[in-house]
């Protein structure tokens, strides 16, 4: 498959937007008409061909310009990557699955020439060709986890594991809904996650921890989270919440089916070899409600999962105060007609 | 000497004890204005306690109520500070040349515990193994999430960034690596309209 990349901007102008080819593979995350956390969590092993599934790290038609939006994020703020002294080993770990696996599943995109530890890197959507000694950092721009996630679309912590916990010890995060690395930078799974509603009580974090404490190397794990986003900003920082936070308050009934952003990350757990650290990409992708709305089953569904999310949900996900117009908007596509089970369309743009 | 019991709330937020007199060779306590009261409190447990016991103390604001009475417990160190930022090189120097098994107890407010118990840290002791308690005032020391500033001793919310200026509401959420609660701007969505601040706990 020839890729396009589009040009788009994800801020001032947002020029961004899905082909129907990308509206077809939307992440739609919701496998039947309502919704509650749950440890939803199932093997990363693939999936239907052409889907945002098939490749260990998805490259799609936003690649170059996410890209660009991150060297953005961080020439404006470099504390959006962080790595603490004893996380280097990791972020080479990082290096080589990234280099590995995309250079294996899209080989007329990314080349990967290794002799011994001089390796050879060559990413072709973004121009860039280096050579470099693995493990020294001296030989590359930035170091390994920098250099390799400037290179990939998603944000990612990469995770210490001690004590039988995780702890958030690097990551970049530059595509994030609503939180802040430089501010959980070394915290445990336990205190990154306590902002989160409902989901400590009903014994999620506990279940879910263990899980993840157990992943092997080679038997990566993945899930799907959601929120809204308005216009399709991908730096929904906290850092930055005082800048982008009004244009919440921009939507209107003319304007929300292509203001109003479904925001679903593809989350993915790969445990790295040398430093037995976790990695946890998470995977940014937008689709505007109007673009949503074409494919039948998830008009009618999201509809139905907005009308009805408890109340801590949409104000955690801070979308309670356009609930009331997010639901007008949607109600005329949901004919009451049943839904089939899961996440999949049932219909596709040609 | 009543103690303030904080309501119940999310997983980050510190919860602190009673401090209580360990076995040990050397004590390390530090403690701002009304933390004094626990040091005394330790003293009266445990009589042999003190002579082993390296105090670092910042009166802040409450001038020599307590030095006095500190003096009296035969501390083997007592220093008393003008300020926490003053202390904190003896602070280190202290812990640097800790040996294994030093007790450390910390006491008085939020800022100071969260602060003393970072350099602990840093200096390679479990921050399980530490010990708090909480007296006196209830003001937190807030990181604003925009531009990085540490704000000390806010006592209301919202409250003003003393860096940038923005009006910010107080969070719960809590770093052990910066010491501090966060802090949100809260006109973000309705710029301007910043509702009138209210006591903490109040
Ligand atoms: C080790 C990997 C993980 C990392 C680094 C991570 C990180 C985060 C962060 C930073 C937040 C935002 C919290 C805030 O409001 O400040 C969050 C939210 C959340 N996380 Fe995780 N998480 C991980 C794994 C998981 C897993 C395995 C689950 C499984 C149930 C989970 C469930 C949730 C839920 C339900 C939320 C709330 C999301 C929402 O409603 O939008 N997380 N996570």
């Amino acid at each position: 498959m020839i890729m396009q990349f589009n040009e788009e901007t994800f801020r001032e102008d947002y020029t961004f937007h899905n082909s129907d080819w990308a509206i077809n593979r939307f992440p739609f995350p919701f496998h039947e008409d309502s919704y509650m956390y749950a440890v939803n969590m199932e093997q990363h092993r693939g999936g239907p061909e052409g889907s945002i599934y098939e490749k260990r790290f998805d490259v799609d038609e936003h690649y170059v310009a996410e890209m660009k939006d991150r060297a953005m994020v961080l020439s404006d703020d470099p504390l959006r990557c962080q790595s603490l002294p004893h996380m280097t080993l990791a972020g080479w770990d990082l290096l080589e699955l990234i280099m590995v696996s995309k250079s294996e599943d899209y080989p007329d995109l990314f080349e990967l020439h290794r002799n011994g530890d001089k390796w050879h890197w060559i990413n072709k959507p973004l121009g860039i060709e280096d050579h470099f000694t693995f493990l020294d950092e001296t030989t590359l721009p930035y170091g390994p986890m920098e250099y390799i996630t400037r290179q990939t679309q998603g944000d990612f912590c990469v995770l210490d594991q001690r004590d039988d916990n995780l702890w958030m010890d690097a990551g970049i995060v530059t595509t994030q809904a609503d939180w802040s690395l430089d501010f959980d930078i070394g915290m445990n799974f336990f205190e990154w996650h306590a902002p989160v509603p409902l989901a400590h009580e009903k014994g999620i974090f506990v279940r879910a921890l263990k899980f993840l404490l157990n992943i092997q190397q080679g038997a990566p794990a993945r899930r799907l989270n959601w929120t809204m986003t308005v216009n399709p900003l991908l730096d929904t920082s906290p850092e930055n919440y005082h800048k982008w936070g009004v244009q919440k308050t921009e939507i209107t009934p003319e304007n929300i089916g292509r203001k109003q952003y479904l925001r679903v990350e593809l989350q993915t757990f790969f445990r790295l070899p040398r430093s037995n650290g976790l990695v946890f990409p998470i995977r940014c992708y937008l689709i505007a409600f109007e673009d949503l709305v074409k494919i039948p089953k998830w008009g009618r569904r999201l509809h139905r999962v907005i009308r009805d999310l408890p109340v801590e949900l949409a104000t955690y996900k801070g979308f309670i105060d356009n609930r009331p117009m997010m639901l007008d908007y949607l109600s005329e596509f949901d004919d009451g007609e049943p839904t089939s089970d899961g996440i999949w369309p049932d219909r596709h743009l040609e | 000497m009543s103690k303030f019991n904080f309501p119940e709330s999310i997983m980050s937020r510190p919860v602190y004890g009673t401090l209580e007199p360990r076995s040990g060779k050397a004590h390390l306590m530090v403690a701002d204005a009304q933390g004094a009261e626990a040091i005394i409190g330790l003293s009266k447990a445990d009589s042999g306690l003190l002579s082993k016991t390296h105090i670092i103390y910042i009166p802040k604001g409450t001038g020599d109520t307590y030095t006095g009475k500190l003096e009296k417990l035969g501390a083997a160190q007592l220093y008393v500070g003008p300020s926490y930022e003053a202390a904190k090189t003896r602070l280190q120097r202290t812990l640097a040349g800790a040996h294994m098994g030093l007790q450390v107890y910390l006491s008085g407010t939020e800022g100071l515990m969260g602060q003393a118990m970072l350099e602990a840290t840093n200096a390679g002791i479990p921050h399980t193994a530490i010990q708090t308690e909480h007296r006196g005032s209830v003001a937190r020391r807030m990181q604003c999430v925009h531009c990085k500033g540490i704000t000390e001793d806010v006592m209301t919310d919202p409250f003003v960034c003393s860096h940038c200026g923005l009006s910010l509401f107080v969070r719960d959420h809590y770093s052990r690596r910066l010491a501090a609660f966060q802090g949100v701007c809260i006109d973000a969505e309705d710029p301007g309209n910043v509702p009138a601040s209210v006591e903490l706990y109040k």
